[in-house]
């Protein structure tokens, strides 16, 4: 094979229609709440991990539903599960029960 | 009080509830409409936001209205000329009949947008690109939802924000309804689909009215409805006819691509071009978008610049049924008063 | 998809093209990779239809790649643009012909800027004094080659020896049209038929018997730009756009790729070579690739010139297989050699990709 020096670069575009979306069906089954989540950002904004981590949890919320799980594993570490994001929540969203949930999922997937 | 003649133009809702109201109040209502139905573009609407209840019960209530008082109702109006005499109103039709009037009251309601002007999305291009209108038409007729290759689409997306706010296409306002109506259809296709995926591209969710949250978290909750913060950039064609649409995911901060099966476009409210005629007919001001311009924006809504004619409904602004209605009695009623001589200058102050 | 409703959109984006005496100025790019195109152009032109080109030595580049690369300041490269039109007006010529889609972007760009901006225009007629003591008038008609072409399809058609048609099946060729970014998306009206569905390459593609595909990428950029590639290492960004527009035109087989920039073509025909030697993966049937032209080479294909002439040798997607399907008759031996017959040397063969 030739080296021309570079390579094609990675294409960053999401394809949805390839998107693996397992994670969010298993959540949105075990954890309804997860729908009606309108991204306003309230729970990333109190979260104590996201002081001092790179722990977003609106931006994973949207990674999962897009199937977009390549960094989500690390990311959701971080949490303490202190409920912050619940109490929060102007919409009623469980999300510590979604959380739990992500990690359920991905174990169970071994992603 | 004595009785006087009042011409309204228009036969929507604006048209047919001021007319109806006005005549109650004992005046001589005539209501012109240039098609040959009254009830304007309610006509093409199956359920209404929020309650989803039936528009023609909307219908049957304002057809009663303006049966029982008796307004004098001419279809097919072809209105050439209309202008002010002294104090008097004349307007001519096509077919030679003259009418003399008191007052006028411009009811002349609004156009869809022409989504054609959005090149980039193919309508009138890719068969499986549809609007809103059209939509709701397909719920009208009661026929099963299909595509135009005759079947039942599995992903649909929805597109806000058409010929709306929007600088390429000269319209730089919001047509308020817009929002809802896509909330509203989403639950309807739903359930006529339920294993349906459907998807909202969306600026902004426009929930402002009583009950619209609630039917946005209904949307969500019970029926799954997805919502994707980004505005359509393009849409193209798969080989299969459905269409590939690129939106950016803003949330996720990534530019995404996805297939659906139809893909509705949510179309905003212009001018109509019986506003530009008759506007220009009767000297009317016009606003910087292109509706009417009322006299002031807080007290004097229904009024226009030339006295004794005054504004109903949508040919002033995007507005919701409830808003027109109640802009509709208040046009009766400065109608009234100004028959009844109540100088509403006088409450101007002048700076 | 329904025709009717692009045929209404090509309707509206009309543009006055002059249909003679016309004043060329030529492409860096494509005179250097492709020399044979421009000399097709001029044969079409002034052998087939006996109209007037004029062309002067003395001009130059437009600077369009040292402008978009940054390397040039947009002064001296409205100064040198002055200084092409005073050549045509010297020469007593109003009907600018580019032979380049980006020079057509500059000149379009330039006179856009100068009309919002007459204090501008003012300045450049003072730098184009002082530095060459030349002085010019506006270009009454601005039109890229290829609209040129465009206007004279029909007359092309009628002369044409050959259609796109497969010769064995009968059945028009299916063929991509793709148009450098700067003939329409900068200024679309200055386009035929607009920017997002234009017509100028279809229109020809239409009247020549071919067929033309729709496929989801074909808006996306080649990658050409000219910033992304002047570093080694930054190429992949720009082969990574033609890539795209690769695996999205495969699934419906088209045999041939037809383009108007000069950038296009060349990134288009060798971006393949070099996906099949970094990847493995090719685009055409058996292992070949889709072959790439400009509209002057196939309008003279279709007129019936020499292949070789036309200068599809330097090409690297061979063309042999699709002229073979249009019934295009070449002397393969003649394909290295010169005009005295000497030969000019054989290229290598690639790895993965057939030609």
């Amino acid at each position: 094979m030739i080296n021309f020096g570079y390579t094609l670069s990675k294409d960053r575009q999401i394809d949805f229609d390839k998107a693996d979306r397992r994670i969010a069906l298993f959540v949105r089954e075990h954890e309804p709440s997860f729908n009606i989540c309108f991204a306003c950002g309230t729970c990333t904004a109190t979260c104590s991990a996201g002081n001092f981590t790179e722990m977003n949890l609106r931006k994973i919320m949207t990674m999962v539903k897009r199937g977009y799980v390549a960094d989500v594993r690390k990311e959701i570490e971080q949490c303490m599960l202190c409920g912050k994001c619940s109490l929060a929540c102007p919409r009623g969203v469980n999300t510590r029960n979604v959380i739990r949930k992500i990690n359920q999922a991905l174990e169970l997937y071994a992603l | 009080m004595s009785n006087k003649r009042v011409i309204v133009i228009g036969g929507g809702i604006a048209g047919m509830e001021s007319s109806a109201n006005l005549a109650a109040m004992g005046h001589e209502v005539t209501l012109f409409e240039k098609t040959n139905q009254l009830g304007g573009h309610l006509l093409g609407w199956e359920k209404l936001f929020p309650t989803m209840r039936l528009g023609k019960d909307v219908i049957e209530f304002l057809e009663k209205g303006v049966n029982l008082s008796k307004v004098n109702v001419v279809k097919n109006a072809d209105i050439v000329d209309a202008r002010k005499n002294g104090k008097t109103f004349n307007v001519k039709l096509a077919d030679g009949k003259t009418y003399e009037s008191d007052a006028v009251i411009v009811a002349t309601g609004y156009d869809v947008f022409d989504a054609r002007k959005k090149e980039e999305y193919g309508y009138g291009i890719y068969n499986n690109v549809i609007t809103s209108a059209e939509l709701e038409e397909m719920f009208l007729s009661g026929k099963p939802l299909v595509n135009s290759q005759g079947k039942t689409p599995k992903k649909i997306g929805m597109v806000h924000c058409v010929g709306s706010r929007d600088e390429k296409v000269g319209n730089v306002y919001c047509s308020k309804v817009c929002c809802v109506t896509a909330v509203k259809q989403s639950i309807e296709i739903k359930e006529k689909i339920p294993d349906a995926e459907i998807y909202c591209y969306y600026m902004d969710l426009r929930m402002f009215g009583m009950h619209f949250e609630t039917l946005y978290k209904q949307a969500q909750e019970k029926h799954a409805v997805n919502f994707i913060r980004g505005r359509l950039s393009e849409s193209c064609e798969n080989m299969d006819g459905s269409i590939l649409v690129k939106v950016e995911d803003t949330l996720a901060g990534r530019p995404m691509r996805m297939s659906v099966d139809m893909l509705v476009l949510m179309v905003g409210i212009v001018p109509s071009e019986g506003t530009k005629k008759i506007g220009a007919m009767l000297g009317l001001n016009f606003g910087p978008n292109g509706f009417f311009k009322c006299q002031d924006q807080h007290t004097m809504t229904t009024v226009s610049n030339v006295p004794g004619v005054f504004f109903a409904g949508c040919c002033m602004a995007p507005r919701t049924i409830n808003n027109v209605f109640a802009d509709s009695r208040a046009a009766a009623l400065m109608t009234a008063n100004y028959l009844a001589e109540y100088e509403i200058e006088k409450r101007i102050t002048q700076n | 998809m329904k025709v009717e409703g692009k045929q209404a959109i090509w309707k509206e984006y009309q543009k006055e093209i002059a249909d003679d005496k016309y004043f060329y100025v030529r492409s860096c790019v494509r005179q250097n990779f492709f020399p044979g195109s421009e000399t097709t152009f001029l044969r079409i032109m002034r052998d087939e239809l006996g109209k007037d080109v004029f062309e002067n030595p003395c001009h130059t580049t437009c600077t369009g790649i040292g402008y978009h690369g940054d390397i040039v300041p947009v002064d001296t490269m409205m100064t040198v643009v002055a200084r092409q039109f005073a050549l045509m007006t010297e020469a007593g010529y109003e009907n600018l012909v580019p032979s380049c889609i980006t020079s057509f972007g500059i000149y379009t760009e330039v006179l856009d800027t100068w009309h919002h901006f007459p204090e501008v225009e003012e300045k450049v007629r003072k730098y184009l004094k002082q530095a060459t003591g030349r002085e010019f008038k506006i270009p009454k008609n601005l039109a890229h080659a290829s609209d040129i072409i465009y206007k004279f399809r029909k007359e092309i058609a009628q002369k044409a020896k050959f259609k796109l048609v497969d010769k064995e099946t009968g059945k028009p060729l299916k063929v991509v049209d793709h148009i450098g970014c700067h003939y329409a998306k900068m200024f679309p009206d200055k386009g035929v038929g607009g920017a997002e569905y234009p017509y100028v390459l279809t229109g020809m593609i239409e009247e020549w018997g071919g067929e033309v595909i729709d496929y989801p990428e074909r808006r996306h950029c080649c990658g050409f730009g000219f910033r992304q590639y002047l570093v080694q290492a930054n190429r992949g960004y720009s082969m990574s756009c033609s890539h795209k527009k690769f695996e999205s035109m495969e699934p419906y087989k088209p045999d041939l790729i037809l383009t108007n920039c000069p950038g296009c073509p060349m990134f288009l025909d060798k971006w393949q070579y070099a996906i099949a030697e970094l990847e493995g993966k090719t685009y055409g049937k058996d292992g070949h690739g889709i072959p790439v032209f400009t509209y002057e080479e196939l309008a003279g294909l279709v007129l019936g010139y020499d292949p070789w002439d036309i200068g599809l040798q330097v090409h690297q997607v061979s063309c042999e297989p699709l002229l073979d399907r249009i019934g295009i008759l070449y002397d393969s031996s003649k394909k290295y050699s010169d005009k005295n017959g000497s030969s000019l040397g054989v290229p290598e063969k690639p790895i993965n990709l057939k030609i």
